[in-house]
C-alpha cells in the first residue's frame, strides 16, 4: 500500500511543474461531488452548531421559530448544565455501566473472535468451516428489535422457555425482566452472541490472506502448530487487531442503544444495571424533554471519545510503530 | 473482493501441516455447537409463530408445541391493510435509500480517488471530521425536525443514514486498487466528460464494490428502527416500517385490537397476539436469513477493503 502511495505522489510531483490551477476537470469533478458534499453539510455539519444546547437553557418561544428561540431568547448558562448533571444521583451509575460493559465487550471482542478465527481456519473439513462461518454470521444481520423478541421467547415470565424448564424441574418462576442480578451476564452474552461472528469473519479473511510459504518454512524449521500460531499468525493479525481496538476505544463512551433499551424492554426495575449514557440521552430528550442535559451528555461523549481515540492510537503506535490508524 | 478461491488442496503441505485428528474433532464440535447456538433462537421463534394459540396458552413457548397452526399468518394476511402497508414502507425505504446512498457514496469516492483533484485535501478533511465529532442526538434531532421539517415524513428515515465516511473510504480504496489510471486517461483523450468517464468506464468495472456498499445499505435500511422511533409519531401509523411495528406492538400488546378499521369485530375477540408477534418477526427475518448466505462474500470483501485503510 505504502509503496503505491509514494509512487503516485512521485508521479504527481513530476506532473505538477507549475502551480496547481482549477481546471475544467476540477469543475466537472466538483459538480459530480456536489450532492454528496451538500449531504455532508446538511446532515453532519449543520447539526454541529447544536452543541450550544449544552450551554443554554433552551426554551421554545412560540411564534418565533426554533433558531430565534435557541440563539436569541434562550439564556446562556455557562457550565451549569454540566454541574447539574454531575450532581444528579444517577450519573455515577450511568458512567459505571457505560464504561464497565464497554471494557468487558472490548476484552471479549478482541480475544474470542481471534481465537475462533484461528481455530476455524485449522479445521480439516472446508465444508464444515464454511457452513459454521455462515451460520455464526447471521446475528450480524438482525436488528436489536428482532433480537429482543428472540430474548423474550426465552425470558418471558409466564411463557418463556427458561421458566418452563425451571418450573418443570420443580423450581420457582423467575421474573427475569424485574431482577437486576442476571442482566449483566445476559447483556454480555447477548452482545457477544450478536457480534462475534462478524469479527471472526474479519480476522479469518486476514488469516487466509497470509502467505503460505511462511508456514512452509516454519514447518521445515520444525515449528509446531502452536509455535506457528504465536510466531506467524498473531503477529500478522496485529495491525487489524490494533485498528479494531483503537476504534472500539474511541467508542467506549457510547453504547448500543438497541441492546440496552430494546432488549431490556426499558424495564424500570433493572435500570440500575442497564442504563447507559445513550439510553439517558434518549430518555432525557424524548421522555422528559430536557434538551440541555441530553446535549451536555452527548457533548461529553463526543469529546471524551475523540480524546481517547487519539490516546489509544498513540499508545498502539508506541508499542508497535507499524500499526495504528493515523 | 474475494478472488475465486481455489479449494485448498488437502494433500501435500496442507495434509502434512494439520492439527491432530483429536484436536480437529474438538474444534469441529465447538463450531457446530456455536452454529446451533446462533440458529436456535431463530428456529424457536419460527416454531412459536406456527404453534396454535391454545398450545401456547397451555404450555408456554415450546420447541415441541402440541398443535401446529398457521392461523397467525392468516391473521397477518387479514390485517394486510396495516401489516402489508408497513411491509411496503420497509421495502420502499430500503430501495430508495439504497439508490440515494449508492449515488452519494460512489460519486464522492470517485472524486476522492482522482489524485490531481483540486479540492481533494479539503474533501478528505470534511469527510474525517464528522467521524470524530458530531453535534449529538439532540442537535441532529432538532435540526432535522425544526429546520428541515422532516418529522413524520419518509425522508426522515431515508436521508440521515444515506452516506457514511466508512462507505466512502471503502469505495475510494476499491477504485485506487482496481481501476487503473490509464482507463481514465483514455477516456479523457477521447474527450469524454468526467460524468461519462465515471458512469461508462469506472462503474461497469466496479460492480463488486457497488454490490458490497449496496448490500450494506440494504441491510441497514431494512433493519432500521431508530429513525422511525425518533421521527414518526403515533398519529402517522401509515408511515411505520415493519421494524417499528414490532416495537409499537411490544409497547402495547393490544395494539392491533385497537385498530378497528383494519379488523372485524369477530377477529378482534380471538386475536392470536402471541403467535402473531412472532409471525411478524419471521416476516422481517426470513428475507434476511434466506438471502445473506449468497451475499456473504461481498460483506467479507468490503470489510477487508475497509480494514486495509480503515
Amino acid at each position: 500500500m505504502r509503496k503505491d502511495n509514494l509512487s503516485v505522489k512521485g508521479g504527481e510531483c513530476v506532473i505538477r511543474k507549475k502551480r496547481k490551477r482549477f481546471t475544467w476537470d476540477d469543475l466537472e469533478l466538483t459538480l459530480l461531488s456536489l450532492p454528496s458534499i451538500a449531504w455532508l453539510i446538511t446532515f453532519c455539519y449543520v447539526p454541529m452548531f447544536g452543541i450550544v444546547f449544552a450551554f443554554k437553557n433552551y426554551k421554545y418561544k412560540p411564534g418565533k421559530g426554533f433558531l430565534y428561540s435557541l440563539f436569541v431568547s434562550s439564556k446562556w448558562v455557562g457550565l451549569k448544565n454540566f454541574e447539574f448533571l454531575f450532581r444528579s444521583p444517577d450519573i455515577a451509575n450511568i458512567f459505571r455501566n457505560t464504561l464497565g460493559y464497554n471494557i468487558i465487550f472490548l476484552l471479549i471482542g478482541v480475544t474470542l473472535p481471534v481465537a475462533l478465527a484461528i481455530m476455524i481456519t485449522q479445521l480439516h473439513s472446508r465444508r464444515v468451516a464454511k457452513v459454521c462461518q455462515t451460520a455464526v454470521f447471521l446475528p450480524h444481520f438482525l436488528s436489536w428489535v428482532v433480537i429482543s423478541y428472540f430474548v423474550f421467547a426465552f425470558l418471558s415470565t409466564d411463557k418463556g422457555l427458561l421458566n418452563s424448564i425451571i418450573t418443570s424441574l420443580g423450581g420457582e418462576r423467575i421474573f427475569w425482566y424485574q431482577d437486576p442480578k442476571y442482566w449483566p451476564y445476559m447483556l454480555v452474552f447477548i452482545n457477544t452472541w450478536k457480534t462475534f461472528g462478524y469479527s471472526m469473519v474479519v480476522y479469518m479473511a486476514t488469516i487466509t490472506g497470509i502467505d503460505q510459504s511462511l508456514y512452509e518454512s516454519a514447518v521445515i524449521d520444525g515449528a509446531s502448530k502452536w509455535q506457528q500460531t504465536w510466531g506467524i499468525t498473531i503477529p500478522l493479525l496485529r495491525p487489524v487487531i490494533s485498528i479494531m481496538f483503537i476504534m472500539n476505544v474511541g467508542q467506549i463512551f457510547s453504547t448500543d442503544f438497541g441492546l440496552f433499551y430494546q432488549v431490556t424492554r426499558d424495564s424500570n426495575s433493572i435500570i440500575n444495571v442497564t442504563q447507559t449514557l445513550d439510553v439517558y440521552v434518549y430518555k432525557a430528550m424524548m421522555q422528559s424533554n430536557n434538551y440541555n442535559y441530553s446535549s451536555a451528555v452527548a457533548l461529553m461523549q463526543s469529546v471524551f471519545g475523540c480524546i481517547l481515540l487519539v490516546i489509544a492510537n498513540k499508545v498502539v503506535k508506541k508499542i508497535d510503530p507499524e500499526s495504528g490508524m493515523f | 473482493m474475494e478472488k475465486k478461491k481455489k479449494p485448498v488442496p488437502q494433500d501435500g503441505f496442507n495434509r502434512f501441516n494439520r492439527i491432530k485428528p483429536a484436536t480437529n474433532a474438538v474444534f469441529t464440535a465447538i463450531f457446530i455447537l456455536l452454529a446451533i447456538i446462533t440458529f436456535l433462537p431463530l428456529l424457536f421463534v419460527l416454531i412459536i409463530s406456527i404453534s396454535s394459540e391454545a398450545s401456547i396458552a397451555q404450555n408456554g413457548y415450546s420447541f415441541f408445541p402440541t398443535e401446529l397452526s398457521l392461523e397467525s399468518y392468516a391473521y397477518l394476511w387479514q390485517s394486510k391493510a396495516y401489516i402489508g402497508r408497513a411491509f411496503l414502507n420497509s421495502v420502499g425505504i430500503t430501495i430508495v435509500g439504497t439508490i440515494i446512498g449508492l449515488c452519494l457514496t460512489s460519486t464522492l469516492g470517485y472524486v476522492l480517488y482522482r489524485p490531481n483533484y483540486y479540492m481533494k485535501g479539503v474533501y478528505t478533511w470534511m469527510l474525517i471530521i464528522p467521524m470524530l465529532f458530531s453535534g449529538g442526538l439532540v442537535a441532529s434531532y432538532m435540526v432535522n425536525t425544526q429546520i428541515y421539517h422532516l418529522k413524520n415524513t419518509y425522508w426522515a428515515m431515508i436521508l440521515p443514514g444515506a452516506c457514511s465516511t466508512f462507505y466512502v473510504i471503502v469505495m475510494r480504496t476499491f477504485f485506487q486498487t482496481t481501476v487503473p489510471d490509464s482507463i481514465i486517461e483514455s477516456g479523457k483523450i477521447d474527450g469524454a466528460s468526467q460524468l461519462r468517464i465515471f458512469t461508462q468506464l469506472v462503474l461497469p468495472i466496479s460492480l463488486p464494490v457497488i454490490a458490497t456498499i449496496g448490500l450494506f445499505l440494504t441491510f441497514n435500511y431494512w433493519n432500521a428502527w431508530y429513525s422511525a422511533m425518533l421521527y414518526i409519531d403515533s398519529n402517522h401509523r401509515d408511515l411505520y416500517p415493519l421494524q417499528y411495528v414490532l416495537i409499537s406492538i411490544e409497547k402495547n400488546i393490544s395494539f392491533m385490537a385497537r385498530n378497528e378499521d383494519f379488523l372485524t369485530e369477530e377477529s378482534m375477540r380471538n386475536l392470536p397476539t402471541e403467535t402473531m408477534r412472532m409471525a411478524i418477526v419471521m416476516v422481517v427475518v426470513i428475507p434476511i436469513a434466506c438471502s445473506y448466505p449468497f451475499f456473504q462474500r461481498y460483506f467479507v470483501g468490503g470489510l477487508t477493503i475497509g480494514a486495509v485503510k480503515g
